[in-house]
């Protein structure tokens, strides 16, 4: 009879090297430069050139920065939610719809008073707009607290709900009455725009904003007793109901404020780069997002790095079509890599591969029966 | 080596060790370690935690290789590369955690424990003869959530039986069993024994040692201290022995007056969130100031269900069926409980009582920011949490690098005591504690007993959950039995016999294998 062993074991790793796993996100974009130049060398590109423009042309100009920072701001907002629902293992995979809604609400506020220029728009905007991710996020938080309904799945699907109530309404009534008949509501006025911070850029003050809500999150989840409950509930569940702490809270804490922080981002957008309601107000921030909270090893100072690479490989997707001709399905795939190279990393970090001799070892001892 | 028994041995050791020394990052776990097991011996290896036990038995078993030294396997330098060259040499293990699949058959688990496969007909055979013929009755055909802990653990031992050991390793075999299955147990390996089976026994019950042991090494620090013959030494001389110090004995104060019932649960009902848990069935009973209550019973009869239920991590199904000091919580969160005073120690460190990938000082602040004031609104005052976690780790004799450093890195014995430390600690009026010298040392044991002892002197009302008897003949006033999730009435421990609490902690998990559920015919 053959031994039924596996050749291969997964194995954990007795001590993990605490830098090591803050070195895996620089090894993972480096995996995924070298990945990506095997790749444009197998499509017939010239790799060197299109990784020159992926990665470095679009850093080279002053105005290059300040997208890099426009882009950023959605994915830090939305990174800095998700990444602490997902420290309580709380899974909000519907960022995106969350996002729209937020512009849905925050938009129509605008459109709600446009012809006028109240100087009180713009924060009302906001509001409406965190109020709509939130309202959009306990969707999914009711079913889970309530019936115990997987919020992935959940928050998931509302993503494409949303997306399909905004076309809904830029096809329909929120449509411009002088646009020619296109998709698209009116512009806002100005009074409701984000100012900007650098004249002659996109850049606005929502960027800012971004970075200081990660900040915050940084100072909430390290110091208060909130970013305590949510550690605890994710690392031992049992120990946070016997410390007293309600998975109930904490899971409605952490949906609304993802929720919330995605509708801002989503407001920002539309009154920020975009300035009014279109079809389609994200290339996809919101799951990007969660590459950003992973990437940013879910602490929200790494997310403001993590999102502003990230970033690069939207504007880099971007210079590397129009320079080299490249697919724009680039940027999915260079999202994709980083993402694979980063949960291997971490899975060989934590565990390793041995492989076993396919005999039985123990050649000097004598059979036991 | 083999020459410091009492009784002469000539024949060559089943197993001998000679300068073993294993080495872990910051620690040097074994010190040449020289011991040998003669053929037929039971052999009992005794030590604190964090002597090295563990890690010597792993490298026997070849869980772990040696850094260096050498063992003889019946005269014959051997290395073993893992856990399958250790069975093929003849060495069979029953671990103290079992790992079976609670809802496959007896059968197929021990199947599933087999190196090469085997045909299931010949191998339920084989089980009902080994087991007929060490009395281990097992049925081959039951469901494995269906038996008790001391039925699984004769899975375990049936299991190394199929392999035909020359050498069975058990570590801690009897901190799971009633009285009267350990009796059994003993017998059993005693019969082992006098067929030429050598056994390694693994345990810190020192009675037991006495009991069933030719032979004792004594490890400290990861160094052979001594070696004994349990028989001619007192468990009070071994325990020295073990810790290398003076035993300090528990003082108890005699029969002081008691106070007010401080806690008092009348008719609590509670069905198990877990699958194959225990329902609590109309459980009562009341705990005065002053007054240390044990409650006695084989695992999984209920405690955990009991403690969560006063813990306030279940709820009760009436706000009035919990009451502290006459305040009814039965619906109260185990924050507002914190808040009035009774303080839980759970019985799984690792996760429930203890977050293993926090701090130390994160972990203090887990229970303790309900009464310990490590809070100012809504952040936590880190040096307030420091010193309170200082406060345990010196209080307790916490052996740690730091307060700095992960629950999890510390050793069980000592995790415990800084769990148990930090309830103690915060002053309760009420402290339900489960398993409270689960897997430490004697003097830390000793430690933990005093420190309730003095909390039940200053008015507080303690009770201990705890399935070692013996501990719980020796610090509590009152004790009543749970079994099947009925609490059974509350007899004074001084007048209750041993025999009367084995058979009530036996209850429908009859000695005989009887099925679960057929109510307590077995038991007269």
């Amino acid at each position: 009879m053959s031994p039924r062993l596996a050749p291969l074991k997964i194995e954990a790793r007795r001590e993990i090297p605490r830098g090591l796993l803050y070195a895996t996100p620089l090894l993972a974009v480096a995996l995924t430069v070298v990945a990506g130049f095997f790749i444009f060398l197998a499509m017939g590109y010239d790799p060197f050139l299109s990784l020159y423009h992926f990665f470095v042309s679009p850093l080279l100009s002053f105005y290059g920065w300040s997208e890099l920072m426009v882009k950023a701001a959605p994915l830090i907002l939305i990174g800095v939610g998700l990444a602490v629902g997902f420290r309580a293992n709380v899974w909000n995979i519907g960022a995106e719809g969350q996002l729209t809604v937020g512009a849905i609400t925050g938009g129509v506020v605008a459109l709600a008073v446009w012809g006028e220029e109240p100087v009180w728009i713009l924060p009302v905007m906001c509001l409406a707009g965190i109020g709509g991710g939130m309202a959009y996020a306990a969707i999914p938080a009711f079913l889970k607290t309530r019936f115990g309904v997987n919020e992935i799945l959940t928050s998931l699907m509302l993503t494409y709900v949303a997306t399909l109530f905004l076309s809904t309404l830029v096809y329909g009534p929120l449509k411009d009455p002088m646009g020619f008949n296109f998709p698209q509501s009116r512009m806002f006025g100005d009074a409701a725009l984000l100012p900007l911070l650098l004249e002659g850029t996109r850049l606005h003050l929502g960027t800012g904003i971004a970075v200081a809500i990660a900040v915050a999150g940084w100072v909430m989840m390290t110091f208060t007793i909130v970013g305590f409950q949510v550690r605890v509930l994710g690392q031992a569940p049992q120990a946070a109901r016997f410390a007293g702490f309600s998975s109930t809270r904490i899971v409605w804490f952490c949906l609304l404020l993802s929720g919330g922080l995605a509708g801002l981002a989503g407001t920002f957008e539309v009154a920020g780069p975009i300035g009014q309601l279109i079809p389609s107000i994200s290339p996809g921030y919101g799951f990007t997002a969660i590459i950003v909270a992973f990437l940013g090893r879910l602490h929200p100072l790494g997310i403001i790095l993590s999102g502003l690479l990230m970033a690069l490989s939207y504007i880099g997707g971007e210079t590397a079509q129009v320079e080299v001709g490249l697919p724009q399905a680039v940027t999915g795939v260079f999202q994709g890599l980083l993402l694979f190279f980063l949960l291997a990393s971490d899975f060989l970090v934590r565990y390793r591969l041995r492989f076993r001799p396919t005999v039985a070892a123990a050649a000097s001892s004598q059979p036991a029966e | 080596m083999s020459t410091g028994g009492s009784a002469p041995r000539l024949e060559v050791p089943r197993l001998e060790v000679r300068g073993v020394s294993k080495r872990f990052p910051g620690v040097l776990a074994n010190d040449r370690v020289d011991f040998a097991v003669a053929p037929g011996e039971i052999h009992a290896l005794l030590g604190e935690n964090g002597a090295g036990k563990s890690t010597l038995v792993k490298i026997i078993y070849g869980v772990l290789g040696p850094d260096e030294g050498e063992i003889f396997w019946n005269g014959e330098a051997v290395s073993v590369a893992d856990p399958h060259a250790a069975r093929a040499l003849g060495i069979g293990m029953v671990f103290q955690h079992f790992s079976l699949f609670e809802a496959m058959t007896v059968l197929e688990n021990v199947a599933l424990g087999m190196d090469r496969a085997e045909d299931m007909t010949a191998l339920a055979q084989r089980v009902r003869e080994i087991s007929e013929a060490y009395g281990l009755p097992l049925d081959p055909e039951r469901d494995v959530y269906t038996l008790s802990v001391g039925e699984r653990q004769r899975i375990e031992i049936v299991r190394c039986l199929l392999q035909n050991p020359k050498l069975l390793i058990m570590d801690e075999p009897t901190s799971v069993l009633t009285p009267q299955e350990v009796e059994r147990l003993f017998e059993t390996l005693r019969q082992l024994a006098a067929e030429g089976v050598s056994i390694l026994y693994i345990s810190h019950k020192l009675q037991e040692i006495k009991a069933l042991c030719d032979r004792a090494t004594i490890l400290r620090g990861g160094k052979v201290v001594a070696a004994c013959d349990p028989k001619a030494e007192t468990a009070k001389s071994m325990a020295q022995m073990m810790i290398g110090a003076e035993l300090k004995t528990v003082t108890r104060r005699s029969g002081g007056a008691l106070g007010e019932a401080r806690l008092a649960v009348e008719g609590l009902t509670l069905a198990s969130e877990a699958v194959h848990g225990t329902d609590l069935k109309n459980v009562s009973f009341a705990v005065k100031a002053g007054e240390v209550f044990g409650i006695a019973g084989v695992a999984g009869n209920g405690q955990n269900e009991l403690l969560m239920a006063l813990s306030g991590e279940r709820l009760a199904d009436h706000e009035t069926v919990v009451r502290i000091d006459g305040t009814a919580v039965g619906r109260s969160d185990a924050g507002r409980r914190r808040r009035l005073g009774l303080c839980a120690v759970p019985e799984e460190r690792n996760g429930h009582a203890a977050v293993p990938g926090m701090s130390l000082v994160e972990n203090a602040v887990l229970s303790g920011h309900h009464r310990m004031a490590l809070l100012s609104h809504l952040f936590i005052r880190a040096g307030a949490a420091a010193r309170f976690a200082a406060e345990i780790v010196r209080a307790f004799d916490v052996r740690t690098p730091g307060t700095g450093v992960a629950a999890g890195s510390l050793s069980g014995g000592n995790l415990q005591k800084f769990v148990v430390g930090r309830e103690i600690l915060q002053k309760p009026k009420v402290l339900v504690v489960s398993q409270p010298t689960w897997g430490v040392d004697a003097g830390a044991a000793a430690t933990i007993h005093q420190a309730l002892a003095d909390l039940a002197t200053e008015g507080v009302a303690v009770v201990v959950v705890s399935q070692d008897l013996d501990e719980l003949l020796a610090i509590t006033d009152r004790l009543a039995v749970i079994n099947v999730g009925v609490l059974s009435s509350a007899m004074v421990t001084a007048e209750a016999s041993v025999e009367e609490i084995g058979l009530l902690m036996g209850g429908v998990h009859g000695l005989d294998g009887s099925v679960p559920g057929e109510e307590a015919s077995h038991v007269a």
